[in-house]
């Protein structure tokens, strides 16, 4: 699949923000994992995270659908801010899908179980209806002949496609990703990348944290790269790549990209 | 996650196939490994005669004329249809089970005709024989109907399965316990049961209420809320640090002074004891399980929106049960076998009744035999809980590979 720029600016409009963060601070015990990040999602934008290790990206986009608390500012999703308050937690993950870098499929159910599980339990669907549903999915990641397998039978890009479809099939309307193919062979990550690059086409608002340089490049239409728990810099791909203004942003892409 | 390794097929290569040649490779290929051969083949020699002898002086007499005791103790005679009742209750349900959960069906309905046939040729009289054909009739036609069922629309029918099998056990006491004024199922106390009859309740009830308080206490052991941490954890390992036998004593004593207002029977008394005692040993076996639940499968249930409790029921303890299924079952069936110290506070449960049979003057000096029977019956229950756990550990393995 070739890079489509044209894609890019489909179904957003400037004043539509999905996501609001204001100053959002977090500490481990005495550590400062985030520094007062701030920055604004429009519907329909496919920004990537990059950065060095332990630079607060992945506690970052944790914290959007509260699988970490933030301690300081505001996350406000879909016009809900994120409190500790049980029912906007849950309101907001279900509009939030996520995928985890280890997959983490569940190991005693099927496939087809595995996706249908949040559209039975948490939006009340029909069983019927949650598996044609489960199955447009497959298909649509391309492994509709896997759905009656267990996860541990499949290689790690299938997985990977399935937690995809397990995440599509609560219908979000955000998709995060943290590190999809960091777990994956090589050549396994193709695969996934691929079903990314389809999903960045339906105009799937997406927040994708990655060390996939190229599919940042093709995809992204904001780049924002953290280092010691902050947003050093924030510009499109473009500006990112050829001419990166922070002093921190051009060494981790000369080590990243001569390496 | 650990994949468990195939079983490699046993290969029967031509040099194993020859007897002596398996001989000397495994049975004298050092000289120490000669050595405890030689020695194990003489005592052998040394035991054999004397074993020999003693069986053949044995008379089980003492077992069949007394089968009846040992069984059910002092369960009214007119009333014994229920026991037959209840056993046709489980076995058909076996069998259902085994159709359903598509057992191996030469060695069901073998084993139902097998024991058919020794129904009919053994030394039972007219009832027993009626009811132990039936039992028979009830698993293979149960074998029958659960395949059926199953293969028409199974997991409808598996469930269905589940169900019954949990109606089964208040149905099951209630046809035993009766009550009070029926003419139909008049009331037959806890006290009046014994033998094999009571040491199976006491199992059961203990291994069904055990169970659940088990998984309660070991969440409780890792609740947030530090009082329910510390009740939970504090009754575990007092429970732990102290002996069956001691909570036995415990309990006849301790819950008429709690309970003054209620007359409880003994027996209901072991069995609150042995539950208590088992649900800490299980706690802790499901808190191993907990513990080893993956951080990443809480957080991928949270993400889909699940709500804690069904992230519980739905992803935690399934996962976590299956784990330890196999020290859940070696507790179960050491509860069985633990039933056996119920004696001691007064009970005659198998080994009770074995005893108090021994105490006749018509049976002195048949120890060996009553005692031997009474183990042949244990292991008889132990070793099947053991092999069922293991079929189940193969059919749930298969979501781990």
């Amino acid at each position: 699949m070739s890079a489509q720029p044209g894609y890019k600016a489909q179904g957003q409009s400037t004043a539509d923000p999905i996501i609001i963060c204001e100053d959002v601070h977090k500490w481990y015990g005495s550590y400062h994992a985030l520094r007062g990040v701030s920055t604004t999602v429009r519907r329909g934008e496919k920004i990537v995270i990059c950065g060095p290790s332990g630079s607060g990206k992945s506690t970052f986009i944790r914290t959007i659908n509260r699988l970490e608390e933030h301690h300081r500012g505001r996350i406000i999703v879909d016009g809900i801010e994120l409190s500790g308050d049980v029912r906007n937690i849950e309101a907001i993950r279900r509009e939030v899908g996520m995928v985890f870098q280890q997959f983490n499929l569940f190991p005693h159910l099927t496939v087809l179980d595995n996706i249908t599980l949040g559209p039975v339990w948490v939006r009340k669907m029909k069983r019927k209806d949650a598996e044609e549903l489960a199955m447009q999915l497959l298909e649509r990641v391309g492994i509709p002949d896997q759905a009656r397998k267990y996860p541990g039978q499949l290689s790690g890009g299938q997985q990977q496609r399935v937690a995809i479809a397990r995440a599509l099939a609560m219908q979000p309307k955000i998709m995060l990703f943290d590190e999809p193919t960091s777990a994956l062979d090589p050549e396994m990550i193709k695969e996934v990348l691929d079903v990314m690059r389809e999903l960045a086409h339906s105009g799937m608002t997406m927040l994708v944290v990655t060390h996939e340089m190229g599919f940042a490049r093709e995809v992204a239409d904001r780049i924002l790269f953290f280092d010691q728990g902050n947003i050093v810099e924030e510009a499109d791909p473009e500006t990112f790549f050829t001419n990166p203004q922070h002093e921190r942003s051009r060494l981790f892409l000369s080590q990243i990209l001569h390496h | 996650m650990v994949r468990p390794v195939p079983a490699t097929t046993a290969t029967t290569s031509p040099e194993t196939a020859n007897p002596i040649r398996w001989i000397r490779k495994n049975l004298f290929n050092t000289w120490y490994n000669s050595l405890l051969t030689v020695a194990a083949v003489a005592a052998l020699a040394a035991l054999a005669p004397r074993l020999a002898r003693w069986a053949w002086h044995a008379d089980w007499a003492v077992v069949s004329a007394n089968m009846t005791l040992l069984l059910t103790g002092t369960y009214p005679r007119d009333q014994l249809w229920r026991l037959w009742a209840a056993l046709l209750t489980v076995m058909s349900l076996f069998g259902l089970s085994a159709g359903a959960w598509r057992g191996n069906p030469r060695r069901w309905i073998g084993a139902a005709a097998v024991a058919a046939m020794l129904a009919t040729t053994g030394p039972f009289q007219a009832p027993a024989r009626g009811w132990l054909l039936g039992t028979c009739a009830g698993v293979a036609a149960g074998f029958m109907l659960g395949r059926g069922l199953t293969a028409w629309r199974r997991a409808l029918w598996r469930r269905v399965l589940v169900a019954l099998w949990v109606v089964s056990v208040p149905w099951i006491y209630l046809l035993l316990h009766g009550w009070a004024g029926s003419s139909w199922l008049p009331r037959v106390g806890p006290s009046a049961w014994g033998g094999l009859t009571l040491t199976l309740v006491l199992a059961i009830v203990g291994i069904v209420a055990s169970f659940p308080l088990g998984i309660l206490l070991a969440l409780g052991r890792r609740s947030r809320l530090p009082a329910i941490r510390w009740v939970c954890t504090a009754y575990i390992e007092c429970v732990r640090g102290v002996p069956l036998i001691s909570i036995l004593f415990m309990a006849q004593v301790l819950l008429p002074i709690f309970l003054p207002d209620y007359r409880i029977e003994h027996v209901v008394r072991a069995m609150v004891g042995i539950t208590l005692f088992s649900a800490a040993y299980m706690a802790e076996n499901v808190r191993g399980g907990l513990q080893g639940v993956p951080r990443g499968q809480i957080e991928a249930a949270h993400a889909l929106g699940l709500n804690g409790i069904q992230t519980l029921a739905l992803i935690v303890l399934p996962q976590a049960l299956r784990a330890v299924l196999p020290a859940i079952v070696g507790q179960f069936i050491s509860l069985l076998k633990d039933t056996s110290l119920v004696a001691v506070v007064g009970l005659l449960e198998l080994l009770g009744i074995a005893r108090s049979v021994l105490a006749n003057p018509t049976w002195l000096g048949r120890q060996a035999e009553v005692y031997l029977f009474v183990a042949m019956v244990y292991f008889i229950f132990s070793f099947s809980m053991s092999s069922a756990s293991r079929r189940l550990e193969r059919a749930l393995g298969l979501g781990e590979r």
